[in-house]
């Protein structure tokens, strides 16, 4: 059974059909991506999911006592609460230490713990994000854009993270994604949106669909399959990290030959 | 022993200042510094009404700044320009209780003692009314604590962790309710919303986490009602004025010297 599963989710703002008949669902141990243009009701269809959202037709079926851990796209901490890493942790549950220290180690912001979250920087702050979201020890991570504002070694180690959590906890992972490189490298499955769903299947069938090309155009194809590398080997995660900057490489000689 | 005014007074402050502290925090963090002023300036509107209709002052105001509340948090949800409404409604509120209040019949009122307190004038049975109360939001707030918080982070945050986010603000809601129709007797309407903001924005530049915040905004608050009062004993200045102006010495004393805190 899936753990979360829309269907025939239509939104609409006034006017604007934001989401029209969206079906998508998340099966255990599965990393799904969200592909799409701007505003194309990803960040919509992500609050449809986790239910601050209610869907005007359609429903959202969950499995029961469904733990979630979700990262958003950026969270704006005002100025006027003081708020630590340590505190921010435990919010709203309160887990044990040695469960805090194992995770903070996993996502490596050890020695952060003590920092005022407004004082991070954007990398450690999505590693935070993602350590909170861990703690909660979710059956299914929503991740939406979780590596915007990071650089390219950043983004290979965010998902190199993301990719070797998968495997210990078996948590399946339902992620919006603006990097297409990176996307098809991670993902089992790629769903693309377009406030409804023009295509869906392994990254693959996604990047061979003319419902995709149409989208994202033809230029990335080559990039796309340089980037499908080293999907099953052990993850390391500096030696991932390694792989992914060279596989930047690759790609610069692929667009100059 | 209770029976010494100005035991009585200070009493009421704490009284207040251990509602208003935490409450005052979540004012701050949410940015809603002019709905507790909409909500506190309706408690003149509530004084009104109940004085026409012979029940109790408290109930009076409780029932209107509950219901000035609640439209605006429901106008604020369904996306109205949130600057200007508030700003109609708080002042259309405070107007229309001025003019109402010059229609009740017979006693004459003493219309200070509800725009500025009367702090000096409390009563046992006040004591009991501001106590209880303050224990009451106090509790709330520290039973729904985390949920707060976290619905104050974000919407999304709350909803992924199970948190419905407009219940957590129907809680503040009524908080702040219950805070105003308390507070109206200590420092009077047009000072209720600053006894929330200024100890809480004070603690802010000492605080490191939220929980410090808090507690440092009942402590100020609390210090400034003992100054406030000390100052009105000694230089006979109106009580409920001269509290906030304690606390707002206090929060330029932190925002001079408490800088270094401030750095993670």
């Amino acid at each position: 059974m899936s753990l979360i599963a829309a269907e025939g989710v239509r939104v609409s703002y006034g006017e604007t059909k934001v989401l029209d008949g969206v079906d998508v669902a998340v099966e255990p141990g599965e990393i799904v991506t969200l592909v799409g243009p701007n505003g194309s009701g990803k960040s919509t269809l992500v609050k449809v999911l986790l239910g601050v959202v209610k869907p005007d037709a359609g429903r959202v079926t969950r499995t029961a006592g469904l733990r979630l851990g979700y990262v958003p796209q950026k969270l704006h901490i005002d100025a006027s609460l003081p708020m630590t890493v340590a505190r921010f942790l435990a919010l709203p549950l309160r887990p044990a230490a040695e469960r805090i220290a194992a995770v903070v180690e996993t996502t490596g912001i050890a020695g952060l713990e003590g920092r005022q979250m407004v004082a991070l920087s954007g990398g450690q702050f999505q590693r935070v994000l993602l350590a909170r979201a861990l703690l909660a020890d979710p059956a299914l991570l929503i991740l939406d854009e979780p590596t915007q504002g990071l650089d390219q070694p950043g983004e290979a180690a965010f998902y190199a993270l993301l990719a070797r959590v998968r495997e210990e906890t078996g948590a399946g992972v339902f992620m919006v994604s603006h990097d297409l490189h990176v996307v098809m490298s991670a993902s089992d499955r790629v769903v693309c949106l377009n406030h409804h769903i023009c295509c869906a299947g392994t990254p693959q069938v996604v990047r061979d669909a003319p419902e995709y090309r149409a989208l994202f155009g033809h230029g990335t194809h080559g990039a796309l399959a340089l980037y499908r590398h080293d999907h099953d080997h052990d993850h390391d995660a500096e030696h991932l990290h390694d792989s992914h900057i060279h596989g930047a490489h690759e790609r610069e000689d692929h667009g100059h030959a | 022993m209770l029976d010494d005014f100005l035991l009585r007074a200070v009493l009421a402050g704490v009284g207040l200042a251990i509602a208003a502290g935490p409450l005052g925090s979540f004012v701050v963090w949410r940015r809603m510094a002019y709905f507790g002023d909409a909500t506190a300036h309706a408690a003149v509107l509530g004084v009104a009404l109940a004085l026409i209709l012979s029940v109790p002052v408290t109930l009076g105001t409780l029932v209107i700044a509950l219901t000035m509340a609640g439209a605006v948090s429901w106008l604020s949800t369904r996306g109205h320009a949130m600057d200007a409404t508030l700003g109609v409604l708080s002042h259309a509120a405070l107007a229309l209780g001025l003019v109402a209040i010059s229609f009740v019949p017979g006693v004459r009122v003493d219309l200070s003692a509800f725009l500025f307190g009367d702090i000096l004038a409390v009563t046992l049975s006040d004591l009991w009314v501001i106590w209880g109360g303050a224990g009451l939001v106090a509790a709330l707030l520290a039973w729904r604590w985390s949920r707060l918080l976290t619905a104050t982070l974000s919407r999304e945050l709350a909803a992924a962790s199970g948190i419905d986010a407009d219940r957590e603000g129907l809680v503040l809601t009524l908080a702040l309710a219950v805070v105003v129709a308390v507070a109206l007797k200590v420092v009077g309407a047009l000072l209720i919303a600053a006894m929330l903001i200024i100890p809480a924005a004070a603690a802010r530049g000492l605080a490191r986490s939220p929980e410090a915040m808090a507690l440092g905004a009942v402590a100020i608050g609390a210090a400034a009602s003992l100054g406030g009062l000390a100052a009105s004993w000694w230089a006979d200045t109106p009580a409920g004025p001269s509290i906030v102006t304690a606390a707002a010495a206090i929060f330029v004393l932190v925002a001079l010297f408490g800088k270094v805190s401030r750095r993670a």
